[in-house]
C-alpha cells in the first residue's frame, strides 16, 4: 500500500500579513482557511476532514472546528512542532485512500510578533511530566541555543564555516527581493551575515528566521475531485515521518531525522534527489537547511557547507533552487512553525505561480521538508514528494 | 563573575534518587545489566535494548566538551553545553567558566554542582585542572 497517487493538493494559501495586531489566532485560521478553499474553487460545506496542530487554540481541533462549523468525518490534530503540517498532508493522503473523507483542510495560524515570542530566545517545553524536562530546562536551552550546539559539532566535525551557512541566508535573501510581503526584503551578504550580532556561537541574528503573525492552509483532495476542479494539479507522490531523539545520550547531533523521513519520501515516490527541480527545505536557521539537505541525500553528509556555498541555492544561479518565497529566513514563519509555507510555495512552484523572477522553468518535482522542535535534543521530521500533473 | 541562575528540576518519584544523589555531590547515569550500555538520562529499564534491570551508577564525573555554544543574549553569557561523560554519554549542562571565548570542543571538563532554586543541586562541569 503507497500513498502514491491517491490525493492532490487542490488549494494553497499563504497570508499576507507578516503583522497582525487587529486579528485573534482563530480569525486568522479562518481567513487561511476561507483563502485555501477560494483557491481550490470549494467551500466550507465540502469539508470532511480538518487536520491542525499545536497552533490551533482550544483543545485539539474542537474550538476550530466549533468556530468554523465545519461538519466532520475525519480529523488529525498531529503534533510535531513545525513540521506538524507535511505530516497533515501525508496523513490527509492516508485518510483520502482509506475512505475516510474526501476534502481535508489544514490550517496554520498565530501570532508570535504581536505577543512578542521571539524564536531566538523561545523557551523550551516545560512540561514538567515530560521525563527529559527536568534534565535539560534548568539549563535554560532556548531554541538557538539548541540549534547552535548542532551548528558546533557540524563544524568541528566537517569543517563547515560560517560563511558557507551564511549563503543559505543570501540565497533566500534574494528570493525574498522579489516577494512584495516578505517581512525581509533585502538582498544580504555573506559578509552582512557573519558580521550581524552573535545570538549563541555560531549563530548570527542573520542565521535566525523571522518572527510574523499569519498563517497558511492546505486543501488535500482525492483525484476524483482534483480533476474536477480548474487548478493546476499537484499531486501527492510520496511521504516519510520519524522523531529524532537523544539514544539515551548516544544520539549523533550533525544528523537529523530526516535521514530516516527522507529516503522513505523518495522510496514512495519511487524518484531520487537528483530528479527534484525545487526543494522548500525547513529554515529556522541555516544550519537546519544545511543538516536536512545532507540528511535528504542532496550531498553526502558533511559536504552541505560546500554544496551551499556560492549561490547554489539560488534560482536561476545554483543547482538546486530553494525556498523562493524567501523562507522562513526572509520571509515568512508564521507562528514560529515553516512546515506550513515551505508546502505552500512548493505547490506555487509546481503551478507554475511562483514570482517569475524565481519560478524554475518547467517545475516537475519537488521535495518539501519540515523540522519541528530543537534539533540537538529531540525533533520532528516529516518529507513529501509532490509531483505537478 | 556574576552568578548563572538555574531553575529548578521537577521531581518526582523515579526521578528522586537520581536528584537525591545531586544534594550528595554524586551524579548518577543509568546503566543495563543486560547490554551493559550506559544512558543518560537515568531511567528505570534500557532506552539501548529494552532491558528491564538497569543500574543507576556514579558517574566518575570527568570528560570532555562535546558541543557547546555561547549564549550572549543572556547576562551573564551562558556556555550550554553537551558533554561527553567517561561513560561515553553525553548529557546537557551548563560549563561554569570565567573565560566563555576559550571554550573548544574537546575540552576536559569536571563535574561540579550549582545550587537552582528552591535548593535543589544541579550538575554542571567546569575546566578540568
Ligand atoms: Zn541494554
Amino acid at each position: 500500500m503507497s500513498i502514491r497517487g491517491k490525493a492532490y493538493i487542490a488549494g494553497a494559501w499563504e497570508h499576507p500579513l507578516r503583522k497582525a495586531p487587529d486579528h485573534s489566532v482563530a480569525q486568522l485560521h479562518y481567513e487561511v482557511a476561507k483563502g485555501a478553499l477560494d483557491d481550490a474553487g470549494l467551500t466550507f460545506a465540502d469539508v470532511d476532514g480538518f487536520f491542525c496542530a499545536g497552533d490551533a487554540p482550544g483543545l485539539g481541533a474542537h474550538s476550530m472546528v466549533d468556530y468554523l462549523g465545519l461538519d466532520l468525518r475525519h480529523v488529525d490534530t498531529t503534533e510535531t512542532g513545525g513540521s506538524s503540517y507535511l505530516a497533515h498532508v501525508s496523513h490527509a493522503a492516508q485518510a483520502i485512500m482509506a475512505g475516510k473523507c474526501d476534502v481535508a483542510l489544514v490550517t496554520l495560524a498565530g501570532r508570535p510578533r504581536s505577543e512578542r515570542t521571539d524564536i531566538r530566545a523561545a523557551a523550551p517545553i516545560e512540561d514538567p511530566d515530560a521525563p527529559d524536562v527536568p534534565f535539560e530546562v534548568p539549563y535554560q536551552p532556548v531554541l538557538s541555543a539548541v540549534y547552535a550546539l548542532c551548528a558546533m559539532r557540524h563544524m568541528y566535525e566537517y569543517g563547515t564555516t560560517p560563511e558557507q551557512l551564511a549563503w543559505i541566508k543570501v540565497a533566500a535573501s534574494h528570493h525574498a527581493a522579489h516577494n512584495p510581503h516578505a517581512m525581509l526584503r533585502d538582498r544580504v551578504t555573506v559578509e552582512d551575515v557573519i558580521s550581524s550580532p552573535m545570538v549563541a556561537d555560531p549563530l548570527h541574528r542573520l542565521d535566525c528566521c523571522v518572527v510574523t503573525d499569519g498563517g497558511g492552509a492546505l486543501v488535500v483532495t482525492r483525484p476524483e475531485i482534483a480533476k474536477s476542479l480548474s487548478r493546476p494539479r499537484v499531486k501527492v507522490l510520496g511521504a516519510g515521518e520519524s522523531i529524532g531523539h537523544r539514544r539515551g545520550g548516544t544520539a549523533d547531533i550533525t544528523t537529523t531525522a530526516a535521514a530516516i523521513s527522507g529516503p522513505a519520501a523518495f522510496a514512495e515516490a519511487g524518484v531520487r534527489p537528483a530528479d527534484i527541480d525545487y526543494a522548500a527545505i525547513y529554515d529556522s536557521f541555516t544550519i537546519t537547511v544545511l543538516m536536512q539537505l545532507e540528511d535528504l541525500g542532496f550531498c553526502e553528509k558533511g559536504r552541505g557547507g560546500a554544496f551551499v556555498a556560492d549561490g547554489n541555492l539560488i534560482s536561476g544561479v545554483g543547482r538546486l533552487p530553494f525556498n523562493t518565497d524567501g523562507g522562513g529566513l526572509c520571509n515568512n514563519h508564521p507562528a514560529n512553525r515553516g512546515g506550513m509555507t515551505k508546502v505552500i510555495e512548493a505547490v506555487r512552484q509546481l503551478r507554475g505561480e511562483a514570482n517569475p523572477a524565481v519560478q524554475v522553468p518547467d517545475c516537475r518535482l519537488a521535495v518539501a521538508s519540515g523540522i519541528g522542535g530543537p534539533l540537538a535534543t529531540r525533533h520532528g521530521s516529516a518529507t513529501l514528494i509532490l509531483e505537478r500533473e | 563573575m556574576e552568578m548563572l541562575t538555574f531553575s529548578a528540576p521537577a521531581v518526582n518519584p523515579e526521578t528522586r534518587p537520581f536528584w537525591d544523589a545531586c544534594n550528595d555531590g554524586k551524579l548518577l547515569v543509568g546503566r543495563c545489566t543486560t547490554c551493559r550500555k550506559h544512558h543518560y538520562y537515568p531511567r528505570p529499564f534500557c532506552p539501548h535494548c529494552g532491558g528491564d534491570k538497569v543500574e543507576w551508577v556514579e558517574a566518575e564525573g570527568t570528560g570532555q566538551v562535546y558541543s557547546y555554544t555561547v549564549m550572549r543574549r543572556f547576562e551573564p553569557v551562558r556556555v550550554l553545553c553537551m558533554v561527553e561523560l567517561a561513560e561515553g554519554v553525553r548529557m546537557m549542562t551548563v560549563l561554569r567558566t570565567a573565560e566563555p571565548d576559550a571554550v573548544r570542543i574537546g575540552l576536559p571538563v569536571s563535574l561540579a554542582f550549582a545550587e537552582s532554586a528552591g535548593g535543589q543541586k544541579l550538575p554542571v562541569f567546569e575546566p578540568a585542572g
